[in-house]
């Protein structure tokens, strides 16, 4: 056989060579069992001839509600993913890597903090979000659709091209070592020449562009898609935090793309933004990535206090205490978080006066998030409060919330924060405000809404188990960490001195994470046993009393969502129809839905190409993506037979088979 | 609601979910603009803007992107009136400027590049050379969609979901002339005063 030449080697697949695909024995079983769950998923498609089933149903869908139930599957995977990675880290931190064979050394610890930081944040809460968005907002402003259904395809398949770059290095390459923010001039050529910034930066990026897209689309959904009568005060609160939420992505996400972009620059072709020579300058990388960071957590934050909202008034029976000032509070929130962001590095050289205006601003901020939380106190006052599993979540949310925003008020003095930052005080604070917060809120969410979309409820038992598995051992894995902080116990330690005293409290952190591991264990099992039993927990389509428009639509709901748009009077609309129903008869007419469409999905088969191409120098295959992500978005835009009719006649027809079916489900 | 009420709606949401974009791509520039003006005196030892920029050259690069901005809004007008062939060529002309300006902004990269002065040289090039480009990349962007307008123009007349595109394109086409002009005056004028 006669030698390939190294040219075409290079050519065609860049710096990529088998020895990328060695890894060490951890990460090769966890990129290995990840192969073949795939594979093993690929079979069983094939097996099951369900590759049609999952084209036509899933893939090309432009239906938010499948979008949205799309985005909850792969960011519950994600989860699993990070908290494997937590538990690395743990496990190493509780044994102080004293074991007899080494479990993770100081290179592969740093990977895996800043794969579980990144996924976490990327892949998780902001999956979470966006999977919030596209189940409840069309239907909580009685909209049959979002703005730009085929853009919202778009966003979801980027989001999954980004998850599936971040996961790569499990089989080929490696992870980013440089934390989850990657700060230069660490995470420049010169300390950093390998593929694993890379990944981290092209993951981020067309994950990010595909939120900033959602951000446009739901903005608009929200203003101009809203039933008639639904006056901006008159929104359900959910609509309103998301509301503020993609405004922050609006302003918040182009800067995310323009610092990755220059860091990538840097990286690529030798430009000088963020070096430590010819002027560059890494302090700017700095500022720029936590003035998009630090919208970026009330990005995640508000759609969390929208959903406690929402259950906190259903479950007490009452309207939302202090609607307005709800309101305010998240406009407040909104405006505010850009003018913070400095308090990520009080401890970087910005001198007394500017650490001063930066500090006043962050205790500022926390006052309209004190006015909700006493609002939702006083919502529940004298309400005839019922302790389901969402209100479960929501009284673990006011107690964790509550402690990290103390602690988050502490450090936002910035003499103060001198001894914080950067220790493990503050690893805990953020934990506190984005477990409790973000990943409660979206449990909470998950656990009030699953019957909506499902027509059954969970199992409430297994449901209070894994609550209480979550809520303790948050405490005990999160806790010491606020001790071992004042005890000078810095982020990011592989390993410590054992005369320091640590490790007692590290092993109390561990054991936390265990328990967390029996929730996690209990929410798959809740899933699973509900599911079983669904015909026992079969239920209505307004199975909590529930106040806001989504609850009007049928179980399962068409995709047209509502055969007749509603007239809103009040603010909580639902609420309203039910006292006063309408006795008149509906009258159907046409509708014209969006028609499936598998360009979305190709989008971002091509999107994943560009990041790969990005990532492994692989040069032909940049400009082939690219070239195709261009001629694909100019047929789709130029377009105009985008639309299905289904004619009045037949959307009764729909409508009465539901209503049967209601029916004979109420009876039974 | 009956079809074309409810076609207006969907143009309706397109035109503001467009407006939202260029503000998203407002904010992508200030960053841009911000780092120009951070990076802006870190020449490290090598030349600042007033020792490379070549002022007149650059007003001729303004006045013809100037000028484009005019001829697409003819182009519009005739559009909106169903004029055809007028449109085209209004349209024809725009591209023309366009190129142009883009043409220009290549040869002055290139000339500054074969002068020994790339983004490699320092911050303040990478800065300028990135946020110039970037703004040059819009252009071709709204160059290869004049072109799709323009392609699809000549096989057949407008449909009125056409003339609500071209207004959108022309609409994108004024928001890169008023980023052109900061950039002239940020860049070039104070820029490129010693
Ligand atoms: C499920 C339970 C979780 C556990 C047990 C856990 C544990 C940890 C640990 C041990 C670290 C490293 C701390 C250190 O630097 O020493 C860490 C860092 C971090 N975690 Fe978590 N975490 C959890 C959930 C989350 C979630 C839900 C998020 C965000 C949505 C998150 C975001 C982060 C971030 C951003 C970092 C910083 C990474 C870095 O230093 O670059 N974590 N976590
Ligand atoms: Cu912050």
């Amino acid at each position: 056989m006669p030698q390939i030449p190294q040219e075409w080697i290079t050519f065609l697949f860049g710096r990529l060579t088998l020895q990328d695909f060695v890894h060490e024995p951890i990460m090769a079983g966890a990129g290995i069992g990840m192969v073949l769950g795939l594979v093993a998923v690929l079979i069983g498609l094939t097996v099951f001839k369900k590759w049609k089933w999952l084209w036509t149903n899933w893939i090309t869908a432009l239906d938010p509600k499948k979008i949205g139930i799309m985005y909850v599957v792969v960011s519950a995977i994600m989860l699993l993913r990070g908290f494997a990675d937590a538990l690395l880290l743990r496990a190493q931190q509780a044994t102080n890597n004293n074991l007899p064979v080494e479990l993770l050394n100081a290179d592969h610890f740093q990977q895996i903090f800043s794969a579980h930081g990144s996924i976490m944040i990327f892949f998780v809460a902001m999956g979470l979000i966006a999977a919030m968005f596209n189940l409840l907002i069309p239907q909580q402003i009685g909209s049959r659709d979002v703005a730009f259904p085929f853009l919202n395809s778009v966003s979801f398949w980027l989001f999954v091209a980004g998850m599936i770059l971040i996961n790569a290095p499990l089989v080929v390459g490696e992870f980013s070592n440089a934390g989850w923010l990657a700060y230069p001039p660490l995470s420049g050529l010169e300390f950093n020449p390998g593929t694993g910034v890379d990944y981290w930066i092209w993951s981020l990026q067309i994950a990010g562009i595909g939120s900033l897209l959602s951000g446009i689309n739901f903005f608009v959904t929200i203003l101009k898609m809203r039933a008639p009568g639904m006056t901006l005060m008159k929104m359900p609160i959910f609509t309103w935090s998301a509301l503020g939420s993609t405004m922050l992505i609006m302003a918040a996400f182009p800067i995310l793309t323009v610092t990755l972009g220059l860091l990538s620059l840097d990286r690529m072709i030798d430009t000088n933004f963020f070096t430590s020579t010819l002027g560059g300058n890494p302090m700017l990388y700095i500022n720029l990535i936590w003035a998009w960071g630090h919208p970026e957590v009330y990005i995640l934050v508000l759609p969390a206090f929208g959903i406690f909202s929402e259950v906190v008034a259903t479950f007490s029976g009452k309207r939302l205490f202090g609607y307005k000032s709800m309101v305010y509070a998240i406009m407040a929130i909104t405006v505010l978080s850009f003018t913070v962001w400095l308090h990520h590095f009080f401890t970087m050289g910005a001198g007394a006066d500017v650490n001063t205006f930066f500090g006043i601003m962050t205790m500022i901020i926390a006052i309209p998030t004190g006015v909700k939380v006493f609002n939702w106190i006083f919502t529940m006052y004298r309400g005839r409060v019922r302790f389901t599993t969402p209100m479960l979540w929501f009284i673990g949310f006011i107690v964790t919330f509550t402690i990290g925003g103390l602690t988050g008020v502490m450090m936002s003095v910035p003499a103060a924060d001198f001894q914080f930052h950067n220790s493990l005080f503050l690893v805990a604070h953020f934990h506190n405000m984005i477990i409790g917060g973000v990943l409660f809120g979206a449990f909470a969410g998950f656990a009030y809404w699953f019957p909506k979309f499902t027509g059954f409820v969970l199992n409430e038992r297994i449901g209070k188990w894994a609550f209480w598995s979550w809520l303790v051992g948050f405490i005990l894995a999160f806790g010491p960490l606020y001790i071992l902080g004042f005890m000078g116990a810095v982020r990011r330690l592989d390993h410590y001195d054992p005369s320091l005293g640590w490790q007692g409290l590290f092993i109390v952190a561990g054991v936390g994470v265990a328990v967390i591991a029996l929730g996690v264990f209990f929410q798959v099992l809740q899933i699973v046993v509900s599911i079983i039993q669904r015909k026992k927990n079969r239920v209505g389509p307004d199975p909590w009393n529930a106040r806001t428009l989504e609850w009007a639509t049928h179980t399962p709901t068409p995709e047209y969502n509502f055969a007749v748009i509603p007239k809103v009077t009040e603010r909580d609309a639902f609420w309203e129809m039910k006292k006063n129903p309408s006795k008149k008869k509906p009258a159907y007419e046409d509708i014209w839905v969006p028609k499936s469409s598998g360009v979305g999905a190709i989008i971002g088969l091509f999107a994943l190409g560009f990041g790969v191409a990005a990532v492994w120098h692989i040069w032909w295959l940049l400009v082939l993506s690219l070239v195709a992500v261009i001629v694909l978005v100019i047929v789709k835009l130029t377009d105009d037979d985008v639309e299905r009719k289904l004619s009045a006649e037949e959307i009764e027809e729909e409508e009465k088979k539901l209503i049967a079916k209601e029916l004979k489900e109420q009876v039974a | 609601m009956n079809r074309e009420k409810e076609e207006l709606a969907v143009f309706s949401r397109k035109t503001l979910g467009f407006w939202v974009y260029l503000m998203t791509d407002c904010v992508l520039f200030a960053t841009l603009f911000a780092t120009f003006a951070v990076l802006r005196t870190a020449t490290a030892g090598g030349p600042a803007g007033s020792d490379i920029f070549d002022l007149n050259f650059v007003l001729i690069e303004t006045m013809i992107l100037l000028t484009s901005s005019f001829t697409v809004g003819l182009a519009l007008l005739a559009a909106e009136r169903g004029l055809r062939y007028q449109s085209l060529t209004w349209l024809v002309i725009t591209f023309a400027l366009g190129a142009t300006f883009l043409g220009m902004e290549l040869w002055e990269f290139n000339h500054l590049i074969g002068e020994g002065h790339g983004w490699q040289q320092s911050a303040f090039l990478s800065s300028y050379f990135v946020l110039v480009g970037t703004h040059g990349l819009h252009i071709a962007v709204g160059l290869i969609w004049m072109a799709v307008v323009i392609f699809r123009l000549i096989q057949r007349n407008f449909k009125e979901t056409d003339v609500r595109r071209l207004s959108l394109l022309s609409l994108f086409w004024h928001f890169l002339d008023i980023i052109w002009i900061f950039i002239f005056s940020f860049v070039y004028l104070i820029g490129g005063m010693a």
